[in-house]
């Protein structure tokens, strides 16, 4: 981002690294409920929605339709 | 104690002094380097090595006008080799859609295009050229590319009145992001200060519709406005803190920790043609001068606040308390305050009919 920087570590790289414009926000969510298999999968599916909604609101990306998948 | 942070995150990479434009508020040295004093492209790419080695994250590129460099392809494409996050800061003159095609595709992702306004005439008189019917083209031809963009805007007495329609600008175009910049004092603009300071009237009511307009983008464009430090309680932590975050490299190769930093009499610099990166970041007496808090005087030195702003700028210390040492005179504790004060009282008592009528500006002038 310009001027800015992340700082990412476990989860939020997780995810950040699936914004690749291929993944679509359910495929994340999938593959992370997977790698975090003891948490309640409803819980990271909502940690996941309000991070990428906050990096949205900070304009570091954007969502695209899903047949293109999500950037 | 003189802790060396652990790196820069970004550099500033200032290619080149030349420029179409010859805005009055130009952050530029009032002195100019030469074209035939500039880097090769061979130097510019080993340095961008250099920095992301040592931990750098993004490139600034800058200038002048980074697209008067005739390599500027080449940059791009060794800075995203290098593995940094490429920022074009540029007035958009010396652009055609297919340099635009050619930019993005060595690799650039970010543009931050300047306007000197919102209007075509002031505009123009403010960069000194016809430049403002170019910036919309090129916003037109951005359209057209997957590439970042940023307006930015320098705000001053002439156009502070004009926002709105510089976020409808914004608006029109597929920025994500507007930078609202008012002029900071050093240089040139401290040359032109008088026509260009906003009345605190002015300033409120910038402040006000800046908040509206945020709130009404949120999630669309992200808005920052910076505000002119002259009204401002507390200093800006400028470029983060001196030799904490940022490393700017002059045409030249001189390493600065600021734009001004050589209006501070006693500091010499080093040059990237003999030293690399990392032994000037880390020994360098220039960007060891201000770190940490030994250098500070009171009221810094015991100043809770000292570990936020680091004192402020010491290049306005220098401007405007004559010492690089002071508390930066735009802190509501600093001693020399008062002088900030005068000068804000005067040109807010100041006639509107003297406030606006047009000046004879000192413009910025074009390396020999």
């Amino acid at each position: 981002m310009p001027e800015r920087a992340l700082r990412l570590n476990g989860p939020s790289l997780e995810i950040v690294e699936r914004c690749d414009g291929k993944h679509t926000v359910q495929q994340i969510v999938s593959e992370l409920q997977q790698i975090y298999s003891k948490a309640q999968p409803q819980k990271v599916e909502e940690d996941i929605l309000g991070y990428l909604a906050l990096l949205q609101k900070e304009r570091a990306l954007d969502f695209i339709p899903s047949n293109a998948g999500e950037t | 104690m003189n802790e060396t942070p652990a790196h820069p995150l970004a550099l500033i990479a200032e290619l080149t002094h030349r420029c179409p434009l010859h805005c009055v508020y130009c952050s530029n040295p009032l002195e100019l380097q030469s074209r035939s004093n500039e880097l090769s492209t061979e130097t510019w790419s080993r340095v961008f090595q250099e920095a992301a080695q040592l931990g750098v994250l993004q490139a600034d590129f800058t200038g002048g006008e980074p697209l008067a460099r005739t390599d500027i392809i080449d940059l791009v494409r060794a800075a995203r080799a290098a593995g940094l996050y490429v920022n074009l800061i540029t007035s958009g003159l010396p652009l055609d859609e297919s340099k635009l095609t050619a930019l993005v595709a060595a690799g650039l992702d970010h543009i931050q295009l300047s306007f000197q306004g919102a209007r075509e005439e002031p505009a123009n008189e403010i960069s000194g050229a016809k430049s403002h019917a170019q910036k919309l083209r090129v916003l037109e031809w951005v359209k057209q590319h997957r590439v970042a963009l940023t307006l930015n805007f320098v705000i001053h007495r002439r156009n502070i009145d004009q926002l709105e329609a510089m976020v409808a600008h914004a608006e029109s175009s597929n920025a994500t992001r507007i930078e609202f910049a008012n002029v900071q004092y050093y240089g040139w603009a401290f040359a032109n200060r008088e026509n260009l300071l906003p009345t605190r009237e002015q300033l409120d009511q910038s402040l006000t519709l800046i908040k509206r307009e945020q709130e009404r983008l949120q999630g669309r464009i992200r808005i920052e406005y910076v505000v002119p430090d002259y009204y401002a309680k507390y200093p800006k932590p400028c470029m983060g803190g001196w030799g904490r975050k940022l490393m700017l490299i002059t045409p030249s190769g001189d390493a600065l920790p600021c734009h001004a930093a050589k209006v501070i009499p006693g500091l010499s610099f080093e040059n990237v043609k003999t030293r690399s990166l990392r032994e000037i970041w880390e020994r360098s007496a220039a960007f060891q001068k201000f770190r940490g808090e030994d250098w500070m005087q009171e009221p810094c030195k015991t100043c809770d606040r000292r570990e936020q702003d680091f004192g402020g700028c010491r290049c306005q210390a220098l401007l405007l308390a004559g010492d690089a040492t002071a508390t930066d005179p735009v802190c509501s504790l600093a001693p020399m305050r008062p002088k900030v004060d005068a000068i804000l009282a005067g040109m807010n008592s100041a006639p509107p009919d003297q406030l606006f009528a047009k000046p004879s500006w000192l413009y910025r002038t074009n390396p020999a």
